[in-house]
């Protein structure tokens, strides 16, 4: 368990924590620097099911973090009026899956109230819905649905994929004064990394986790890591890949894009969501009207994610399926 | 009224154990608040006669001429809930409405003349022209906005009487619903939650009778909105939604037990909707009888004899709803001269991060 400072302390230098302890850790130091940062869901009081509220009660009050009855539609909809009225809340929506309970209070009342009222409030809030597969979580606590989010106006979305990123990448979200639909992801909790806290990350800025001279793989969330283990594979094979983690999707760093793509003249787009209507057609698209480059996507097959570990293998876009996708890539046009 | 409708009986129980205090309001009270309900009445008459021909729908076709477009839902013969509960709000107490919220909105305080102008869309409307009816909200007074989603105010007025709590401030919320709501998810999981945590929250059930176009009645299990309150344990009274000292009377013991930190209430109003469930929907779905024996309720005729019966005479009477036809005859004068917004006004107040970022 991390050990959250207590308030006034400094944050101290970079140490070794988990993606689920970064959260804990930036939500912490939002709240001792703002009195009105408040945090509210299931299960909150007891750390949250992925740990990822760990010692934020005990450290604060159970007015601030606050545990809830299951009504997603509630949690989301009385954090429109927390933000309307002053605070700052982060909704824990515990899966997507879930929030899917609440699509009318994150998309026709927090993502539009601010234009719909002509600007008359602001709806500072974030909103955490934890996606990807889960092992053997099967059908609906495994889905990957920051596509749907980025389609709807008003909404910032985030998808860090690692410890330090999702410490930096709170705290962006948390001041960027914006309703942010920010996914962890499920499989990346106990995923240890370095976090210094005096690093900061400006959202829609992505980063080059790899580079690379022969093609370019974009990807954010788990699938970073997937496409790290692929451009080591194609390593081995002579094709050097550029790694790029978009970490926001909306908006997305078409900057740095595309000027990778200018480079390698390749990019292939992988994430774990379905493909058909993934957020990586919208990639391919832009750089199709552009950008001179070859283009090529990958994501999971459009059948809901299976059980039993053969079925639900069908459904993980993994460093294999990444590096054949890129290898054909790399051989097109030649 | 005549036993062959079928309107749900208004059962004003003698058992209200919070009804403690049955003072009436005196007439200065009264005719303050039938003025209210004449700028209410006054202004969604004027908004009905100028979206003629602004919407398609109910076998009409929208033109161009029409000043006020898109649907719009009225209120008319509900003014006396809005008034009545309004009455005792202060400005800084938080307020969401419904998609029939110009009552709701008049009688928080907000300016009949900006709401004139945002339903003629133009720039000077509270929302710059970006709302229209649906979305009208006046936020300076603590009205968080009319909805078009049913039942999606009350979340937001849970939170906001959260936020209340947090802050240490002692304001409070009230949330407006119609009896379409109850059947809406939202309800029943504000009602908990308001419940479970004691919040400062007057649900307000603003019964009409009907779901849009279909009667509610036959939609709706149980006995009604209070039954479905008292069953989280939350108490509820049920009063007569025409008479506005019945409902002055009711919501002011239900906000003092609020506001004194009592935890939620609820108050059952029923009323009636005289119009169609939008300005151009001729409601030919019920029984013409229906409509006319409520309108022999007519909230402001009730309120007229309740004022002659109080000593006031007739013509500081209608002097009120005459100064509510000039204010609202005012406010439309200077709505179609106010200026439309500018086209670069779409593309803002959508979000900071990314904006200007409109395609990919």
């Amino acid at each position: 368990m991390v050990q959250l400072s207590t308030p006034g302390e400094e944050e101290g230098g970079a140490r070794v924590m988990t993606y689920s302890e970064a959260a804990a850790a930036a939500l912490a130091r939002a709240m001792r620097a703002d009195a009105s940062v408040v945090a509210l869901g299931e299960d909150l009081g007891r750390g949250g099911i992925f740990g990822q509220y760990r010692g934020l009660l005990e450290a604060f009050s159970a007015a601030r973090v606050i545990d809830t009855p299951i009504s997603e539609a509630t949690i989301a909809g009385s954090a429109v009026g927390m933000a309307l009225t002053g605070l700052r809340p982060v909704v824990e929506m515990r899966v997507v899956d879930f929030a899917l309970c609440a699509m009318d209070e994150i998309v026709n009342q927090a993502a539009k109230n601010r234009f719909m009222f002509g600007g008359q409030g602001r709806l500072p809030m974030v909103i955490r819905m934890p996606i990807g597969i889960w092992s053997a979580s099967a059908a609906q606590h495994s889905q990957s649905l920051e596509a749907w989010f980025a389609h709807v106006p008003g909404l910032v979305v985030v998808c860090p994929s690692t410890p330090q990123d999702n410490y930096a990448l709170l705290q962006a979200a948390l001041a960027s004064g914006d309703p942010v639909a920010y996914f962890e992801h499920k499989e990346l909790w106990a995923t240890q990394g370095e976090v210094d806290p005096a690093h900061t990350v400006e959202l829609g800025r992505a980063r080059i986790a790899r580079p690379g001279r022969d093609l370019t793989i974009v990807s954010w969330s788990r699938t970073v890591h997937e496409s790290l283990e692929a451009a080591q594979l194609l390593a081995g094979e002579g094709i050097e890949a550029e790694v790029i983690d978009l970490r926001t999707i909306w908006p997305w760093d078409r900057e740095t894009v595309e000027a990778s793509a200018q480079r390698t003249g390749r990019v292939l787009v992988a994430h774990e969501a379905v493909q058909v209507a993934g957020f990586g057609a919208e990639i391919v698209a832009t750089l199709a009207e552009h950008a001179d480059a070859l283009l090529a996507r990958v994501g999971a097959p459009r059948a809901p994610v299976g059980y039993s570990p053969p079925l639900e293998a069908q459904a993980r876009v993994g460093a294999t399926a990444i590096a054949a996708a890129a290898r054909r890539l790399a051989r097109r046009g030649r | 009224m005549a036993p062959a409708l079928s309107l749900v009986p208004i059962r004003l129980s003698d058992d209200h154990p919070e009804m403690t205090d049955d003072s009436q309001p005196d007439a200065d009270r009264l005719l303050g608040l039938y003025h209210t309900m004449c700028r209410i009445r006054a202004f969604e008459d004027a908004a009905e006669e100028a979206s003629r021909g602004g919407v398609s729908a109910f076998g009409q076709t929208s033109g161009t001429r029409a000043q006020v477009r898109g649907p719009l839902h009225l209120s008319t013969g509900q003014e006396a809930v809005a008034t009545g509960v309004c009455a005792h709000l202060r400005r800084d107490d938080w307020l969401t409405s419904t998609h029939r919220g110009h009552g709701h909105t008049i009688a928080k305080g907000a300016n009949l003349e900006r709401m004139m102008h945002e339903l003629f869309g133009r720039a000077s409307g509270f929302c710059g022209g970006k709302g229209g009816s649906m979305h009208i909200a006046d936020f300076s007074v603590g009205m968080l906005g009319a909805n078009g989603v049913v039942a999606a105010g009350i979340p937001i007025a849970v939170g906001a009487a959260q936020s209340m709590r947090v802050q240490g401030r002692d304001a409070i919320a009230v949330t407006f619903f119609g009896d379409g709501a109850l059947n809406r998810g939202p309800f029943a999981e504000g009602l908990n939650w308001a419940a479970a945590f004691e919040l400062p929250v007057l649900f307000v059930c603003e019964d009409n009778r009907w779901s849009a176009t279909t009667r509610t009645e036959a939609m709706s299990a149980g006995e009604g909105a209070a039954a479905r309150a008292r069953g989280f344990g939350v108490p509820a009274l049920e009063v007569d939604g025409m008479d506005v000292a019945a409902v002055w009377q009711a919501a002011g013991e239900l906000v003092a037990r609020v506001r004194a930190g009592d935890g939620p209430r609820l108050l059952h109003a029923l009323t009636y909707r005289f119009k169609g469930h939008v300005s151009v929907d001729p409601a030919a779905y019920r029984d013409p009888r229906e409509l006319a024996a409520a309108m022999n309720d007519d909230p402001l005729l009730l309120a007229q004899g309740r004022l002659r019966e109080l000593g006031v005479g007739a013509e500081m009477i209608e002097a009120r709803m005459w100064a509510a036809r000039e204010e609202v005859a005012a406010a439309l004068a200077s709505a179609e001269a106010a200026p439309w917004p500018a086209a670069s006004a779409a593309f803002e107040d959508v979000q900071d991060t990314g904006s200007g970022r409109w395609f990919s």
